[in-house]
């Protein structure tokens, strides 16, 4: 069965005035139809990029090389014609800031309806009335009303749930979603993914879903994908990731997720160190400065990602079954 | 300071445009200054053998002649120094003007300032053109009119600008001191205020020359500004205008010096803007 | 709106009506007359000429006289040009002069806000480098040297159009007069609206349009354009006033009877009824598409309106 999206050693680099900066370093990744698939890293970690490129959306200075492959047609330096076929209507995207993201002096229905007009060729009242129908289904109310709104007229979780109900309104195969909750109030962050749980279940899309919180991955991936510098340090199956990580790095990130039913820890644990500055490592495990398992080879040797298929990991000394 | 100057030297040298401009600029300067000297002809001289004669090596008139005779050449040199010279005078006349409104309106700040503000925001929205034609009519043509009438072009931006800094300045504690040692406004204002805005108040009297040379031309051109028979770009325009059908040189070559003038001077200006990084609104 | 457009109509008369008396105030109570240029005459003529005028009468009169027959659309007879009220030149030259501006300033619109979205769509390709120095042409080089080259070009060498002159109506005559008087405003769009188009090409809710696959086209005219338009509104007035003073250069060069013509000539005849009608009527038109220009903007952006 052909993988929706399958993306094979992708680089991206972006050119400055000062020499080239290395954000995507060989990242290879697959995603099955139907399949739940979470991208977690921190700010910087590349793994809005490996989309962005997929979409097409990358900056004016940015080169990329590799193969981004969806439902079989190569997307990477394809046309605007070609790209403007599967964007937006098989492939789609829930933007970051639901705050910035909407046009200002548009209405909401414009918005919504001018995806279906645009795709699939429906007249206007048809997409209108899909559009209305599918505010209800993401739990917007009075969506009548809420069409003929200004986007300033409206909250931000009820702007993000406007962006989810366009993602899905041309019924995509991916539905890609960046941070979907990360700009929101608290109480609307699990709204916003028990949505998308829903959304899945009915519509059984597959999802994407970048994000640098593990707890927001959580309950809805069935795989997880840890990135770090611009590069796949673990790709495992969610249950597996949270019971045996195997990457220094995810082990740490667990530990970061407080733990609402255990005792109260003095203090909240982090990382020590920062994260590489995007091109700053080469041929060298990109996390080795601020690993505690960290030997000569990881300084000059980088991991490859290998193991079996529900457990890979870049590390030369993996975190074995303790 | 220093450090800052050099770095916007640099973004400047780097542009070709602006270095290009600045040649030229130059050129024509040196040419304005010099010219008269290599040409044998002079400007009042009518040559009866020549009159409207085209642009030629062998008969000494290398740009031709006006109607009258006069060698083109010397003349249009000689216009481009009358626009220049006016052009500078009326700079300085709205700095100083537009230096002391703006320091003042920044220093006193509260309604005083609201109100010179307002009166800028009214002055800025309407056609100068239209106040200088009123005048005229009022008071006849005359030079002092015409300075008048020109430096009120800049001044405005200039005051605009001098009240920002004022109103920065003023909260230094430099001047907080002066306050205290007892010094009265005016010597406040004067030698502690306006040597701090200096800086910028510099660069945009080197921006408001083009529009100033241009604000004179077309006074001139217009019949409203130089008269016979002194000569500036402007006048010379326009007799060339006139002739345009049978001699076309006497347009051409007044008009290609103060088209060329005026485009250094704006691509110096932007690049000059671009180096300093100041935006004021403008694209 | 309509409570916005009264409330911005309620304070621009005040304005139109300080304008209107300070050079009311200014022309009589400047040094000389207008009749000063003529040689010198018999006292007795003087008088019966001040007197046929009303400049013998207190200034608060004549004033009063001067707003009464403005109401009723009467300008007051021309100095210089005897046979004619100024009411008349002003009927006969404001077509003129209105149909030129129009015109230059569509023209500046839509060719400016093309040649600066063009600009900002192929940024930094030769286009771009080619369209930007002609902006710079524009508007670094006056309207009374551009409009003699053009005729230089277009009508002394190619025979193509004709220098000056003017028939009722025809584009050929009217075609170099409108190009070179759009060529200022057209010029400050064209990179206004560059630079604007860049920034709005960089939002976010841009991202989103591309996302959702949108043609490149409903992109630009949906999107982009009317936020990247807001900048050239706020430019609107400031154009319109460039457009009135070029008007005066153009009809003066072209030989158009139009209003900015007989202004000029004003100016040099010391003609005073004629100055102070034209400075009315200019004062209204500028004041009148200022308020045009509110409503523009507030129409632009919904935000405002809220």
């Amino acid at each position: 069965m052909t993988p929706t999206l399958s993306i094979d050693d992708l680089r991206i680099a972006f050119s400055h005035r000062a020499g080239s900066i290395e954000a995507v370093d060989r990242v290879s990744l697959q995603i099955a139809p139907s399949e739940c698939v979470g991208i977690v890293g921190e700010s910087g970690s590349g793994k809005t990029q490996v989309f962005m490129a997929a979409m097409g959306l990358l900056a004016g200075n940015a080169r990329a090389t590799g193969s981004v492959r969806f439902e079989g047609r190569e997307l990477l330096a394809a046309d605007r014609a070609t790209l403007n076929r599967v964007r937006g209507s098989k492939l789609t995207m829930i933007p970051q800031d639901p705050m910035t993201s909407l046009t200002p002096h548009l209405k909401i229905g414009i918005q919504l309806a001018e995806v279906m007009v645009a795709h699939l060729g429906t007249t206007w009242s048809d997409a209108r009335s899909c559009a209305r129908r599918m505010l209800e289904r993401v739990h917007v109310a009075e969506p009548m009303r809420r069409l003929n709104q200004y986007p300033h007229e409206l909250s931000g979780g009820m702007r993000q749930r406007v962006m989810i109900a366009m993602s899905l309104l041309c019924e995509p195969s991916l539905v890609i979603a960046d941070e979907p909750s990360t700009a929101l109030d608290v109480t609307i962050q699990a709204q916003i993914i028990e949505l998308l749980r829903a959304v899945r279940g009915e519509f059984g899309m597959a999802l994407a879903l970048i994000s640098h919180d593990l707890a927001v991955v959580a309950g809805l991936a069935d795989r997880i994908l840890v990135m770090y510098a611009g590069r796949i340090v673990e790709a495992a199956a969610a249950g597996e990731l949270f019971r045996r990580p195997r990457h220094p790095y995810t082990a740490e990130l667990l530990k970061c997720v407080p733990d609402i039913s255990g005792p109260r820890p003095a203090r909240l644990p982090t990382l020590v160190g920062q994260p590489p500055r995007p091109g700053e490592v080469l041929e060298a495990c990109a996390f080795a400065p601020r690993c505690s398992r960290a030997a000569e080879r990881c300084r000059i040797e980088r991991p490859e990602l290998g193991g079996p298929a529900g457990a890979q990991v870049a590390c030369h000394f993996p975190l074995s079954n303790d | 300071m220093g450090a800052f100057a050099d770095e916007a030297w640099q973004r400047l040298r780097s542009n070709p445009a602006a270095v290009a401009a600045l040649a030229m600029m130059c050129t024509i300067l040196a040419l304005t200054w010099f010219g008269p000297w290599i040409s044998p002809n002079d400007a009042q001289t009518l040559d009866w053998l020549h009159l409207a004669a085209p642009p030629g090596v062998q008969n000494s008139h290398w740009f031709g002649t006006d109607r009258l005779g006069r060698d083109l050449f010397v003349r249009t040199l000689a216009g481009t120094r009358v626009s220049m010279a006016i052009g500078l005078a009326a700079s300085v006349v709205s700095l100083l003007v537009g230096v002391t409104y703006g320091a003042i309106a920044g220093y006193i700040g509260g309604r005083t300032d609201h109100l010179m503000m307002r009166v800028i925001e009214i002055l800025s929205g309407l056609p100068l053109i239209f106040f200088v034609i009123v005048l005229t009519v009022i008071f006849g043509r005359s030079e002092y009119l015409l300075f008048f009438a020109i430096g009120a072009v800049g001044w405005l931006t200039m005051a605009r600008i001098v009240r920002g800094q004022t109103l920065s300045v003023r909260r230094r504690e430099f001047i907080e001191a002066a306050i205290a040692s007892g010094a009265g406004t005016g010597r406040i204002i004067f030698r502690h205020v306006v040597p701090n805005v200096l800086g910028p108040v510099i660069v945009y009297a080197t921006l408001t020359v083009p529009q100033i040379i241009l604000f004179e031309s077309f006074l001139s051109f217009l019949g409203l500004g130089v008269q016979e028979p002194g000569a500036s770009l402007g006048t010379l325009i326009s007799e060339g205008a006139a002739e345009m059908e049978v001699a076309p040189w006497i347009l051409l070559v007044p008009g290609s010096f103060l088209a060329l003038l005026l485009l250094c001077l704006n691509i110096f200006g932007d690049a000059l803007r671009d180096a300093l990084d100041i935006r004021d609104g403008s694209p | 709106m309509i409570r916005y457009f009264f409330t911005r109509l309620a304070g621009a008369i005040p304005t139109l009506l300080i304008i209107v008396t300070a050079t009311f105030f200014l022309m009589r109570a400047a040094p000389g007359g207008p009749f000063d240029q003529e040689q010198t005459l018999p006292p007795e003529i003087t008088a019966n000429l001040q007197r046929a005028y009303g400049l013998d009468q207190p200034i608060w009169t004549q004033y009063g006289r001067y707003l009464k027959s403005l109401l009723h659309g009467d300008f007051g007879p021309s100095f210089k040009y005897k046979d004619f009220t100024v009411t008349e030149l002003i009927g006969q030259g404001f077509p003129v002069t209105l149909q030129l501006g129009v015109m230059a300033m569509a023209l500046a619109l839509m060719a400016g806000t093309l040649l600066g979205t063009f600009a900002a769509l192929h940024r930094n390709s030769a286009a771009d480098h080619a369209a930007m120095s002609l902006a710079m042409v524009g508007i670094a080089i006056p309207t009374f040297v551009v409009l003699p080259f053009l005729g230089l070009l277009f009508g002394v060498y190619l025979h193509w159009l004709p220098v000056a002159g003017w028939e009722s109506g025809s584009i050929r005559h009217l075609a170099l007069p409108v190009i070179a008087l759009a060529l200022p405003p057209l010029a400050y769009i064209a990179r206004l609206t560059r630079a604007s188009m860049l920034e709005v090409l960089r939002s976010n809710f841009i991202l989103t349009a591309f996302a959702k696959g949108l043609p490149l086209h409903i992109l630009i005219l949906r999107h982009a354009l009317r936020p990247a338009l807001m900048p050239v509104a706020g430019y609107l007035v400031p154009a319109i006033a460039s457009i009135m003073t070029g008007s005066l250069v153009v009809e003066s060069i072209a030989g158009l009877p139009g209003i900015g013509r007989y202004l000029v000539q004003g100016a040099l005849n010391r003609d005073y009824t004629l100055v102070l009608g034209m400075v009315v009527i200019y004062s209204t038109l500028l004041i009148g598409m200022g308020l045009l220009v509110d409503l523009l903007y507030a129409w632009l952006d919904p935000r405002v309106r809220h």
